[in-house]
């Protein structure tokens, strides 16, 4: 098996990301008006955090209940450079202070603070949005997993930083804008971020950065980094006997994931207009981990599709019984849990993938590498469902 | 800042008594839109730029959060709304058109408002929200409104430092509601020394400000402390030692939300007796709502300084408190918020009649000088700054949940959301 | 700051702020010895445990609500009842949810978090739909309302000496039953070795829906105890889940003196800090200092050697 060719692509992959890239750059902009395109955009954005959520959780067995701060710093990055843009002197004349944000005159503070000053600077915007989520996530990494703190406790721990970061940005609204968030932005580079033609524009780039990210993670995952991810969430202590630093395996998934969530955090402050605090606190934070979790939290593509799913389902049923969506929600949770483990991904690769393969007889099951049925999905039922052993199944050691 | 010369404004620069003795008369004129019939506004003339009007109906949004933590203050503006709504209806509507609302879950998250927003906007083409309540989820739909030219009724008293063609706020903005009372307690009571305290956010920290400014420069009095929690915080002990070490005469507490239950209940823990007025607590935060929450008992004798109190005793507000009971129920309690998000569908009828159009930009250019003579409040009119001129009244708590109006401004009190001397 | 005060009456003010700190210890305390309970003996996170809490507000609402309607001479003890009530009412609750959500997923610890988030959302719509929006005001009896005047200079809160009262007995108990009892003895036996104890057995599952009633109890009662000092509401349980996940990882996983040394030092930090220092600096800076120490140590201040 050593020697068999690791293809990057099965056919079935890329049938995959064929259906996936048409609905998103096809069948969406021809079926939606403006508004509801502009929605799928923001509902794409967290399509970002899932997918980092995959390889963190999914291959990685590292359950991060603090992707809103990723996301967060992202879009605040973002959000920064937009309003400094906006606060030009002659936008603010009416302040004490021109030329400043407005929330920072509004709380007496009476110059740009320092930090604030490089966000002027587009390209460094550009590279803060990747490097500052990215460097903490480095540090949480590098603090939790060389100490070999892991599972359910950094669950927790990151959960703790999300709602710390929320508090210290509420706390200091003098320069960061507080509750409100920063608001009331306007234009990127001088072109007008807020008509709806600028929002069908945004809509697509966001939709191919969606796609940047998705191949990145499809080719960690076909790497030898994306097996030894699996591994480790399998035996981690096995991969350690063997001569691997885990630690460093972890840290690095944990920073690409990062990394992702902030490019969506900062294509959500485009496409949406501000930046708050409630998006990095405790409740968006496991609300990610749930999209992935109904996508499929093994499947990239299966992420995208529950980020979506899920929030059209909150926007549905929001307009509809308004007072009973929580309800919804939260049988949607426990539902997934406890009877859908796999999620989407899962139900398709066990009652849809079988039926097309039998209807169109197109290509032999498993005729692919071993690798293809360890990373695609469940192939095997016990006793109605799934048996996830606590290190992460059985099913991908199996083949 | 010349609204007397408007014309329906420079009518009337009633006292109480007078609107209370004119009101009858005035009932007359007000309601003399009764008998308008829709055929006599045919549609294509009334609404030209597509808005939800049809021959018989006018489809207005409603954007409130039911869910979430924010669902406790806004169900009230929610329920007045609907009152506000059913009445119209029950006089003839809106130029002979009946009023039809959809109402959206804020949810108290702010990307969902500004969501909601835009759905109402854009595909509901509603022709007017009542709606928001935080001051962050007006910040997250006012570009909305602003880009797709919405027109939205915001109820609450809130900081200022903001004036939208795209919004009427029914609600004081932050001078209106802390001035007069600073002068009334100073006045009245004596007092020399204040200690400001508030949640921690845009809204408390703009109030104290405000406030601090006109204790030491205005009224020549000290400032003996100022700090803010954070929101939701519930151990306030601290502080109760805080202001022992600083005795101050008044605090001027601006705690909001669930924090506010902890801080009147832990004022009254730490031996702080308010009947007593050593100190004397002065709060512009604390409505009948919050009471619910809080327990009288554990307020009484607390001073709170706003533009309406349920036991204001005016025909208008008896009618107003018992059309809402009937709605809504015996036990219902009204405050400060929610009498404003009352006012709201009936400013917004008064100026689409006086403008004879639905269209947003006839509705706001007629909206300046719009008047309600039979707000609950008492008289209001829309100032060219698009607030109200409104009275401000103090009123002591009550151990049953209500409050004993002690004081009211002799006049309407201007409203300037970017006052000057106070930045 | 301190200009114009005799010794004495400086003495009195810090002696206050140190019955304060003591205050704001005791309400740690016993905000999150009943997830420390659940997490540390069970490795289950209960997402829903401020839904657990306020379930005991709630419980002492409408008893409050039932005393003054039917038995208005006992009014004075009702909280005693409405405390003994909750316990049951959310024990009970606890033990469903633990038959119907958790033991499904003991092999997935990180998916219980998922499920107990559901059931949280789930919890406060209902709250919401069946005692409205708003909050509810829970009128506490006379006599613990008020101080207690200890010398003519202090004077201390009586909810506040009452909440120590109670934090103290109930972590008494607790101790004593973990270490003392039956239940105690199995619980920790099924900790260590989940496999040996059912080997001997001991019927685990009984032991595990033992522990996530008594966990939940627990937040019940410190619910019932919380509506003297904040607010009664369907997302009020969310005031606390951040000072008690806090706590609890501060404290470091299955120990529950890590967790009350834990409690003790965030508390005090706090309150020294709040004297000092505004109330929104003071929480931002021990806030900073909590993820400071986690990142140094992320284990938390103590942990449990455990052979896994």
């Amino acid at each position: 098996m050593a020697h068999a060719r690791i293809r990057l692509f099965t056919p079935a992959e890329i049938v995959g990301f064929i259906i996936l890239a048409v609905i998103v750059f096809a069948v969406l902009p021809l079926v939606m008006d403006s508004f509801r395109l502009n929605l799928f955009g923001k509902y794409l954005t967290y399509g970002f955090v899932a997918i980092g959520l995959v390889l963190c959780w999914g291959a990685g067995g590292i359950l991060s209940l603090g992707q809103g701060v990723f996301f967060g710093l992202g879009g605040y990055c973002m959000a920064m450079f937009l309003k400094l843009e906006a606060s030009t002197p002659e936008a603010t004349s009416i302040q004490t202070t021109p030329g400043i944000p407005d929330f920072m005159d509004w709380n007496q503070v009476t110059a740009l603070p320092w930090w604030w000053e490089p966000f002027n600077n587009f390209a460094f915007t550009l590279f803060a949005i990747l490097a500052v989520p990215m460097a903490f996530a480095f540090i949480i990494g590098f603090a939790m997993f060389t100490r070999r703190v892991g599972g359910v406790y950094f669950a927790i721990i990151t959960q703790a930083i999300a709602a710390i970061l929320t508090i210290l940005i509420i706390g200091q609204q003098g320069y960061t804008g507080g509750v409100n968030g920063i608001t009331d932005l306007r234009t990127l580079l001088g072109w007008d971020i807020r008509p709806d033609e600028a929002k069908t524009t945004l809509y697509f780039i966001n939709g191919v950065l969606l796609f940047g990210c998705l191949l990145i993670a499809h080719l960690i995952r076909r790497s030898k980094l994306g097996r030894l991810l699996i591994a480790i969430r399998d035996q981690e202590d096995r991969v350690r006997f063997s001569g691997y630093d885990v630690a460093n395996f972890k840290i690095f998934v944990f920073c690409v994931g990062a990394g992702m969530a902030a490019v969506g955090g900062a294509m959500f402050t485009l496409q949406v207009g501000f930046m708050s605090p409630t998006l990095i606190g405790i409740v968006p934070s496991i609300e990610m981990v749930i999209f992935c979790a109904v996508g499929g939290r093994l499947s990239i593509l299966g992420a995208v599709y529950g980020a979506v799913l899920v929030n059209w389902a909150k926007t549905a049923f929001s307009e509809t019984f308004p007072e009973l969506w929580l309800f919804a929600m939260g049988a949607l949770f426990i539902g997934v849990v406890l009877a859908f483990p796999y999620g989407l991904a899962g139900l398709y690769d066990d009652h849809v993938k079988p039926r097309l393969l039998w209807l169109a007889q197109l290509w032999p099951r498993r005729r692919g590498s071993p690798d293809t049925n360890a990373l695609a999905g469940p192939t095997e039922q016990v006793g109605g469902g799934y048996a996830l052993a606590s290190k992460g199944g059985s099913r991908d050691a199996s083949t | 800042m010349n609204d007397d010369k408007a014309p329906l404004g420079s009518r009337f620069r009633p006292s109480r008594r007078s609107v209370l003795q004119g009101s009858a008369a005035l009932t007359a004129s007000l309601f003399a839109p009764k008998g308008l019939l829709a055929s006599d506004f045919p549609t294509d003339q009334v609404n030209t730029t597509g808005l939800a009007v049809t021959d018989d109906t006018v489809t207005i949004g409603i954007l409130h959060s039911i869910t979430g933590t924010m669902a406790i203050s806004e169900t009230g503006s929610v329920q007045a709304e609907k009152l506000a709504i059913a009445q119209i209806n029950a006089q003839g509507g809106i130029l002979g058109r009946q009023i039809e609302y959809i109402q959206e879950d804020g949810a108290s998250d702010w990307p969902t408002f500004a969501e909601k927003a835009r759905k109402l906007l854009v595909n509901d083409r509603v022709a007017s929200v009542m709606g928001c309540w935080t001051s962050a989820s007006r910040k997250a739909v006012l570009p909305v409104f602003e880009q797709h030219n919405g027109f939205l009724y915001y109820p609450t008293f809130y900081e200022g430092l903001e004036q939208s063609p795209n919004v009427i706020y029914t609600g004081q903005e932050a001078t209106q509601q802390i001035i007069a009372g600073l002068d009334w307690v100073a006045r009245e009571k004596g007092a020399e020394t204040f200690y400001l305290l508030g949640s921690d956010y845009i809204w408390p920290r703009t109030s104290n400000k405000i406030a601090r400014i006109h204790i030491e420069e205005f009224l020549g009095k000290e400032v003996v402390g100022e700090e803010y929690y954070p929101l939701g915080h519930t151990q306030f002990n601290s502080v109760m030692n805080k202001i022992r070490l600083r005795r101050p005469d008044v605090i001027y507490a601006i705690v909001v939300g669930g924090s506010n239950v902890a801080f009147y209940r832990q004022l009254k823990a730490a031996g702080i007796d308010m009947t007593e007025e050593s100190p004397l607590l002065l709060t512009i935060s604390v409505t009948e709502d919050e009471i619910r929450g809080i327990g009288g008992e554990n307020i009484v004798g607390a001073y709170a300084c706003m533009k309406y109190f349920q036991s204001l005793e005016n025909e208008n507000n008896l009618a107003f408190v018992q059309a809402f009971k009937e709605m809504w129920g015996e036990d219902m309690v009204i405050g400060d918020v929610t009498q404003a998000a009352y006012l709201g569908p009936w400013l917004y009828k008064f100026a689409v009649e006086q403008a004879g159009s639905f269209d947003v930009d006839q509705v706001r250019a007629a909206s300046p000088g719009i008047e309600f003579n039979e707000a609950p409040e008492g008289y209001v009119r829309i100032h060219e700054n698009h607030h109200l001129w409104s009275k401000t009244r103090v009123g002591r708590a009550r151990d049953d949940g209500q409050y004993d109006v002690v004081f009211e401004t002799e006049d309407l009190v201007e409203p300037d959301p970017f006052p000057e001397g106070y930045q | 700051m301190f200009d114009g005060f005799t010794m004495g009456e400086l003495g009195a003010i810090f002696a206050m702020q140190g019955f304060a700190g003591l205050i704001l210890f005791s309400v740690f305390v016993l905000m999150a010895l009943g997830l420390a309970i659940i997490f540390g003996q069970m490795g289950v996170i209960n997402m829903a445990h401020g839904e657990f809490l306020i379930l005991g507000a709630y419980v002492t609402y409408l008893c409050a609500q039932f005393f003054e309607a039917f038995l208005p001479n006992l009014y004075g003890i009702y909280f005693f009842v409405a405390m003994a009530l909750a316990f049951c009412v959310a024990g009970a609750f606890g033990m469903l949810v633990e038959w119907g959500l958790i033991r499904h997923l003991y092999r997935r610890p990180l998916d219980t978090l998922l499920a107990t988030w559901g059931l949280s959302l789930i919890l406060q719509q209902t709250y919401r739909s069946v005692f409205g929006a708003r909050e509810v005001g829970v009128t506490i009896p006379e006599w613990m309302l008020g101080s207690l005047q200890l010398t003519d200079l202090i004077e201390v809160p009586i909810n506040g000496i009452f909440v120590m009262t109670l934090t103290t007995v109930i972590a008494g108990l607790v101790a004593f039953m973990m270490f003392r009892s039956g239940w105690g003895r199995r619980v920790r036996a099924v900790v260590q070795d989940r496999t040996m104890a059912g080997a001997v057995g001991i019927n685990t599952e009984m032991t595990d829906r033992m522990t996530f009633g008594i966990g939940c109890g627990i937040a019940g009662v410190a619910g019932s105890a919380f509506t003297m000092i904040g607010s009664t509401g369907p997302t009020a349980g969310q005031l606390y889940i951040v000072d008690t996940f806090l706590v609890v990882v501060f404290g470091g996983a299955g120990s529950l003196f890590g967790t009350i040394a834990s409690a003790f030092t965030i508390s005090q930090a706090q309150s020294v800090l709040e004297f000092f220092l505004s109330g929104s600096m003071a929480k931002v800076l021990t806030l900073l200092t909590v993820v400071g120490i986690l990142m140094l140590r992320p284990q938390g201040l103590f942990t449990l050697k455990i052979r896994k």
